[in-house]
């Protein structure tokens, strides 16, 4: 009798992924969309979720069903996610790899070995992808230039490298070039203030550009500008939002909005923030829509129903191309699983589902 | 055998007796475990405390299957040990889920400190020069001790070996070796010397090395039972060299006594890391330097009234090293240095009433090489006034300690000159602890403790840069507990001693200081006091010592917890089963209970033990993901000694993890499989 509260080891399970009903059916070309989540470094808990946007269904944890062989799973810490042809790239951050898989199932294609790997964008026939880990310069202090690895998206490895400046988070392609953000996140308080310019021709750096310090995310609008947020210094400096524009080579405009996630749907620059203010030692969450054609704060942002107060870390936004609902991540505590919400274009609260731990990137298939 | 135990216990009529017998019976028929010898734990015995501690001592300790106090500490109730794997893994110690911050660790009757984190790692205190460990909750329940000795919500004594020389020698000593799995090879020794009839000294010296190399397997399956993936690799980067260099003078006068002792550990380790996808090993490493010296005098001027003094100096050195260049390389020192006086009083009013006061000081310092440092400094003083009476078979005791902080730190590290900025707090502890043996009941004592206690922000917790939080309030702590314990008198000469006990208790922790989310960037952690964690538990214990032939000793413990742990910080996080609101905290089991049995025959010893920790969840959201496995390992034990030339020699085989277990007690910390250990000692 005692002895049925002592339970025995069992074989541990692959996880079978949960089929959670949510939201109503939207038939469209846009089928559904992935969702990664981080999970908190060390857990090994970056875990995929699938949202079926034609049977309204969503698919937590489905990475390890679909590839039951691989050992320990997707990894540590997913930090970016794309869909490029037929294929899913996850960026894993602390698993040192670019994990490829058919868009279809996300089952494993190929594995790519890059070592602190951050943030992935797409080109031609190539992927761009991020790395802290360049050379190391030991003289006078320590210090690590990261690199920018093109990856063939036929052949799915890896061609060509280019040294860019100090822990480089993201990066977009504009006209003939790939604008990277150095965040310089290791040399606190000696942030990085640069993007690096790199010739898609040559993949070399042709310049580099200051914006403010320890930038973070790099989207660019089809009016030749790109968009960069920096996390400001956690003291003195706040977050911010600035609109380079390629063309005229100048900034054209700063917002003062912190924007840890960003979406660009049409004209529509959707951003998410969480900054820490230092005076108050609290947390200040901002969500925002900017119109990238008159590079102005449009009044109303994503939440009009005043659903952002039970949002306690806003992680990631996307906008479905095609409804134009827009999909908002919480973080909660990091630790524990987190939130995805769905509002109408009209800011109201449609439906939440849970996530994994962290919720932080998004990718449609079928557009 | 059997047969005859199950006669003795009918014929004392006890059916209590019987049962545990029976179950005692049923275990040492099991082929492998047949004759078992010598775990020996905890004995309440003739403890001047109102609440007798656990303990483990002399050779039941010595027999244990366990190298450092870490591993001793797994047998007694209550205790979870957060163990990261091999033998260079940081093992600390949970107790009664308070958090182990809770947890003071003394040695040799001084606490153990940690400014800077607040952790002590009892992996790295090994058994080999230690006598006695014993568990006390709240606190040891005497009046004459020091201030700090009331400070924690529960309390580890660790005891080094005292000199040991026999009648008519002036020297004694052992040498040691140790050697087996993971590459270890531990040599230890030791020397007392008697001075004079009141002054004797002990030197040690041990040093381990081990490559920390160990298979681990982990494999999925389907549902079905088939296998999904299954992969075996080598743990590495677990490798330390160690020195520990310790001597201590002890001494006699008339009406007292004194002691000092000073202690030197000198570190270098490997950090085997987190096993996650496409990383099976890792690269950083830490040193350490630890020094102290410490003493104490008391004094005993007449039969009223005592006195005490102890003081402590310690200076720590602590490196830590991320070379991994795909990792933000990271090469941080830290120095830290503690003052610590203390003088207590005791004066017996009446002889049933005695009080006591206690006064002392601490002053801790932290330098760091990091970035934007503030550079803290904590001077604390702690007052002690505590009494104790005894009226008839009621003993109580009730003390109040009053803590009174202050911390120094730089306003603003970025601009040199600017000043420092002080912060300080002041608290009043209140404790009560009574105990109670009906006369009617022979043998049986009951007793209860209620206690109010905190515990400081550590500097890390304050003053780490981007992550600390000098805001932060002292994380509180209410303890209630009532037990009973029943020495039941042994009705036959073959059952020599036979005890249980039980223990019920209700913990509250609230102003819990945990990491939150702060922003979204590289330093996304915050300090906070938003933690709110109920603990109920139940303890239950039960000890038997038989000797079924003349020179044959059994013995045998028992002991099972249950704690319900759980996650009252946040009302709102209750949407579904996923919520943490009023989940199991990370990393507690709901059961958990340990056996250990050993029997001595003439120079031969046998011991095993058994100890089972059950499900638990890495996170206070308790779903399958978040699910980790019980884990269980049987160890067991053999030794022999041996008269060798003029000395006493001694050989032993320990196996532990006999089945071959690959589990895990932290997630992705794979844990050791079968491994082995083989010691010779000589006494000379």
């Amino acid at each position: 009798m005692l002895l049925a509260l002592f339970s025995c080891r069992e074989d541990d399970i692959i996880f079978i992924p949960e089929e959670v009903p949510t939201g109503t059916p939207v038939l469209s070309d846009v089928r559904g969309f992935y969702l990664l989540n981080e999970g908190n470094m060390g857990s090994n808990k970056s875990t995929l979720d699938y949202y079926n946007l034609l049977t309204a269904t969503y698919f937590r944890n489905i990475y390890a069903s679909a590839n039951p062989s691989v050992p320990k799973e997707l990894g540590d810490v997913g930090n970016d996610l794309g869909v490029y042809g037929s294929k899913l790239y996850a960026v894993i951050n602390c698993s040192n790899k670019v994990e490829v898989m058919r868009a279809d199932d996300a089952v494993r294609i190929s594995s790519i070995e890059i070592p602190n790997c951050r943030s992935i964008a797409f080109h031609g026939r190539y992927a761009y992808v991020t790395s802290y880990a360049g050379p190391v310069e030991i003289r006078p202090d320590y210090s690590q230039l990261g690199f920018v690895a093109k990856i063939d998206t036929v052949t799915l490895q890896v061609v060509d490298r280019c040294i860019v400046g100090y822990q480089p988070d993201g990066l977009a392609v504009s006209g003939d070039n790939i604008y990277v953000a150095n965040s310089g996140g290791y040399r606190v308080p000696n942030y990085e203030n640069t993007l690096s310019v790199i010739s898609l021709a040559s993949f070399s750096v042709t310049k580099t550009i200051a914006i403010a310090p320890n930038l973070d995310n790099v989207i660019a609008d089809r009016h030749g500008r790109i968009w960069v947020s920096n996390r400001g210094d956690y003291y003195d400096v706040m977050p911010s939002l600035t609109c380079y524009d390629t063309r005229k080579n100048r900034i054209v405009a700063t917002f003062p909005i912190g924007a840890s996630a960003m979406w660009l749907d049409d004209d529509t620059l959707y951003t998410v923030g969480t900054s820490w203010n230092a005076e108050t030692q609290s947390n200040v969450r901002s969500y925002h829509k900017i119109d990238t054609e008159a590079l102005q704060i449009e009044e109303k942002g994503p939440i009009t129903d005043g659903t952002e107060t039970e949002i306690r870390v806003p992680y990631a936004i996307a906008v479905n191309p095609v409804t134009k609902e827009v999909y908002i991540t919480d973080a909660r505590s990091y630790l524990n699983p987190g939130y995805l919400h769905c509002y109408s274009p009209e800011g109201i609260r449609q439906w939440s589902v849970r996530t994994g731990d962290i919720p932080a990137a998004f990718a449609f298939i079928g557009q | 055998m059997a047969a005859r135990k199950i006669d003795s216990a009918l014929r004392s009529g006890t059916l209590l007796l019987a049962f545990i017998l029976s179950v005692f019976t049923a275990f040492s028929q099991d082929p492998e475990v047949d004759s078992l010898p010598g775990v020996e734990i905890i004995a309440p015995l003739r403890s001047r405390s109102i609440i007798a501690p656990q303990e483990l001592s002399g050779a039941r300790l010595s027999s244990l299957n366990a190298h450092s106090v870490a591993d001793a500490l797994r047998y007694f109730s209550g205790v979870q040990l957060k163990d990261y794997g091999g033998v260079g893994g940081v093992k600390t110690i949970d107790l009664r889920s308070m958090g182990s911050h809770h947890t003071g660790v003394f040695y040799d009757g001084i606490q153990l400190g940690n400014a800077q984190n607040g952790q002590i790692d009892l992996g790295r205190y090994s058994l080999d020069n230690i006598e006695r460990i014993a568990l006390y909750n709240g606190h040891k329940s005497e009046i004459f001790q020091p201030a700090k000795d009331f400070a924690s919500g529960a309390s580890i004594y660790i005891r080094s070996r005292k000199p040991h020389i026999p009648a008519g020698r002036k020297l004694a000593g052992s040498v040691t070796l140790r050697t087996g799995s993971f590459g270890l090879i531990n040599p230890s020794a030791r020397l007392d010397w008697r001075i004079s009839d009141s002054i004797s000294l002990s030197a040690s010296a041990e040093y381990t090395y081990a490559d920390g190399k160990y298979k681990f397997r982990y494999h999925k399956v389907f549902s079905d039972g088939t296998t999904a993936w299954d992969t075996t690799a080598t743990r590495r980067n677990g490798d330390i060299h160690a020195l520990r260099l310790e001597a201590g003078a002890y001494g006699q006068f008339h009406g007292g006594s004194w002691h000092a002792k000073a202690y030197f550990y000198d570190s270098s380790r490997g950090i085997p890391g987190a096993i996650v996808n496409n990383v099976w090993k890792n690269s950083q490493r830490q040193w350490d330097r630890n020094f102290f010296i410490q003493g104490r005098i008391e004094h005993h001027p007449s039969s009223r009234y005592m006195w005490m003094v102890n003081a402590k100096y310690a200076n720590d050195h602590m490196r830590y090293l991320n070379p991994d260049t795909t990792l933000l390389y990271i090469d941080n020192s830290f120095r830290q240095q503690e003052v610590y006086l203390s003088t207590t009083h005791k004066l017996a009013i009446l002889p049933q009433w005695e009080a006591a006061v206690s006064a002392d000081w601490q002053y801790n310092t932290l330098n760091s090489n990091l970035s934007n440092f503030v550079y803290p400094r904590r001077h604390t003083i702690l007052a002690a006034l505590s009494t104790q009476a005894t009226l008839n078979t009621l003993r109580a005791q009730a003390a109040l300690l009053l803590t009174h902080a202050d911390d120094r730190f730089l306003s603003n590290p970025l601009q040199p000159g600017s000043g420092h900025r002080h912060t300080s707090f002041t608290r009043l502890s209140p404790s009560l602890f009574l105990s109670w043996t009906p006369a009617t009941s022979e043998g049986i004592e009951t007793h209860a403790f209620a206690k109010r206690i905190f515990r400081m922000p550590t500097f890390n917790d304050l003053y780490y840069t981007d992550i600390g939080n000098a805001a932060l309030k002292p994380e509180n702590l209410n303890q209630f507990d009532l037990g009973a314990t029943w020495r039941i008198l042994p009705a036959t000469t073959c059952v020599t001693a036979l005890s249980i006990g039980a223990d019920a208790y209700y913990n509250l922790v609230t102003d819990k200081i945990i990491a939150v989310p702060k922003g979204t960037g590289q330093y996304r952690w915050m300090m906070m006091n938003i933690g709110k964690v109920k603990i109920l538990g139940i303890e239950a214990a039960g000890d038997i010592s038989i000797s079924p032939l003349s020179e044959l000793l059994m013995h045998m413990r028992a002991s099972y917890t249950f704690q319900s742990a759980r996650d009252f910080s946040d009302p709102t996080d209750n949407a579904d089963e996923a919520g943490t609101y009023k989940g199991q905290i990370a990393y507690v089991p709901r059961h958990s209970f340990s056996i250990t049995a050993d029997a001595t025959w003439r120079a031969f010893k046998l011991n095993y033990s058994f100890i089972y920790v059950g499900e638990r969840w890495d996170n206070s959201s308790n779903i399958p993901v978040n699910y980790v496995q019980p884990w269980y390992t049987h160890d067991l034990s053999a030794s022999y000694s041996f008269p060798l030339c003029a000395t006493t020699a001694s050989v032993s085989l320990e196996v532990n993890n006999l089945l071959d277990q690959q589990y895990e007690v932290i997630r992705n910390y794979p844990m050791p499989g079968r491994n082995f250990k083989l010691i010779l000692r000589i006494d000379i």
